[in-house]
């Protein structure tokens, strides 16, 4: 990743989460295939909600015969924490006019946003529309293409965990962290590592009462309240010594 | 299910996943964020990555622990080596899939 702000640049910082968009779409694909879900309403799913974790809470509980106010009520709760990334990156885009910041709002995801945090640590100025509408349109076709290609080979792949592919969208987090982490110069790397190992030790805690999707959202917000509470009492410490 | 069911299914799902994404957009433009907010969020990218991380590592159970999930853990160790040393998303997540596939072939999981 380079300081170029570029469409061009868009699609080139993009392109290694390709591999964990493909990854999660063809396995989504294929679950989509095997509960009786056609090409045609998995690319409107894909188009229209455009959100993993949250198509697959969709599917099961559409197999399930939930209803629907139950489904949506599932998908907003998996997917609020859009809206925690959302109000991160929003600041950075003030300056452009409402449109853009509602264009790159609709299809802001984990990744594209992961992305762009790291990309502001690499340039120290604001986002520019060009190279995020790049990076987001590239994540969106290929989700699409994926979890419809998914679908149609379906019945051909037994098993969607061959070949670890799956993986890489676990490999991606991995990634992006470290990158977050190392990037962000605004603190030092232990004070990262502290927050990040906060929130995951708040992740094992709340798993026994929530499941994963909630608690992700619940530790995030722990976790920085967390952070700011440690760093006012850094500020506070040196006066008190 | 019907193709009706699932289209209506579609549609709230992704007027409310658009209104989660596009409404803090449309609130920043409008207003001026205070000090403590700003900073609340500068510790987003990392808490919200960490804990999509651990939900990854971890199994669920309802009304129980959650256990450790082996096979993303054992091929999450050669991932998180491969990006202190190559600093490359892209090599990371090769060697992760890599990792994934010699586990899956030792039988480990």
């Amino acid at each position: 990743m380079d300081i170029d702000l570029s469409a061009k640049a868009g699609l080139k910082d993009v392109m290694p989460t390709a591999f964990g968009y493909i990854g999660v779409g063809l396995a989504f694909g294929i679950v989509a295939h095997t509960s009786g879900i056609g090409p045609f309403m998995v690319l409107l799913m894909s188009l229209i909600v455009y959100a993993g974790s949250a198509q697959f809470v969709l599917t099961s509980m559409l197999l399930a015969a939930s209803p629907v106010s139950a489904i949506v009520a599932s998908v907003f709760l998996v997917n609020a924490r859009m809206a925690l990334m959302s109000m991160t990156v929003a600041p950075y885009l003030k300056k452009e006019s409402l449109t853009q910041n509602i264009l790159i709002g609709s299809l802001l995801t984990d990744e594209t946003f992961a992305l762009s945090m790291n990309k502001l640590n690499v340039t120290h100025r604001p986002l520019r529309p060009a190279w995020f509408h790049a990076a987001n349109l590239g994540a969106y076709l290929i989700w699409a293409a994926a979890t419809v290609a998914g679908d149609l080979v379906g019945s051909l792949i037994p098993d969607a965990k061959a070949f670890g592919l799956d993986f890489a969208v676990v490999a991606m987090f991995i990634g992006l962290l470290y990158l977050q982490m190392v990037t962000d110069r605004s603190r030092r790397f232990s004070r990262h590592l502290e927050v990040a190992g906060t929130v995951m030790l708040l992740m094992v805690i709340l798993m026994r009462f929530m499941p994963g999707n909630t608690a992700i959202l619940v530790a995030t917000v722990l976790g920085c309240l967390i952070g700011m509470a440690l760093e006012h009492l850094r500020k506070e410490a040196p006066t008190h010594d | 299910m019907t193709d009706g069911k699932l289209l209506v299914t579609i549609l709230l799902c992704g007027l409310a996943t658009w209104l989660l994404r596009v409404t803090p957009f449309v609130l920043v433009k409008a207003a001026r964020l205070p000090k403590w907010l700003l900073s609340f969020l500068s510790f987003v990218p990392v808490a919200i990555l960490a804990a999509i991380f651990a939900e990854e590592l971890l199994v669920y159970h309802p009304g129980a622990w959650p256990t450790l999930n082996v096979e993303n853990t054992l091929a999450a160790l050669p991932a998180i080596v491969a990006a202190i040393v190559s600093k490359s998303l892209l090599v990371t997540v090769v060697v992760g899939v890599a990792a994934m596939a010699v586990v899956r072939l030792l039988g480990w999981g």
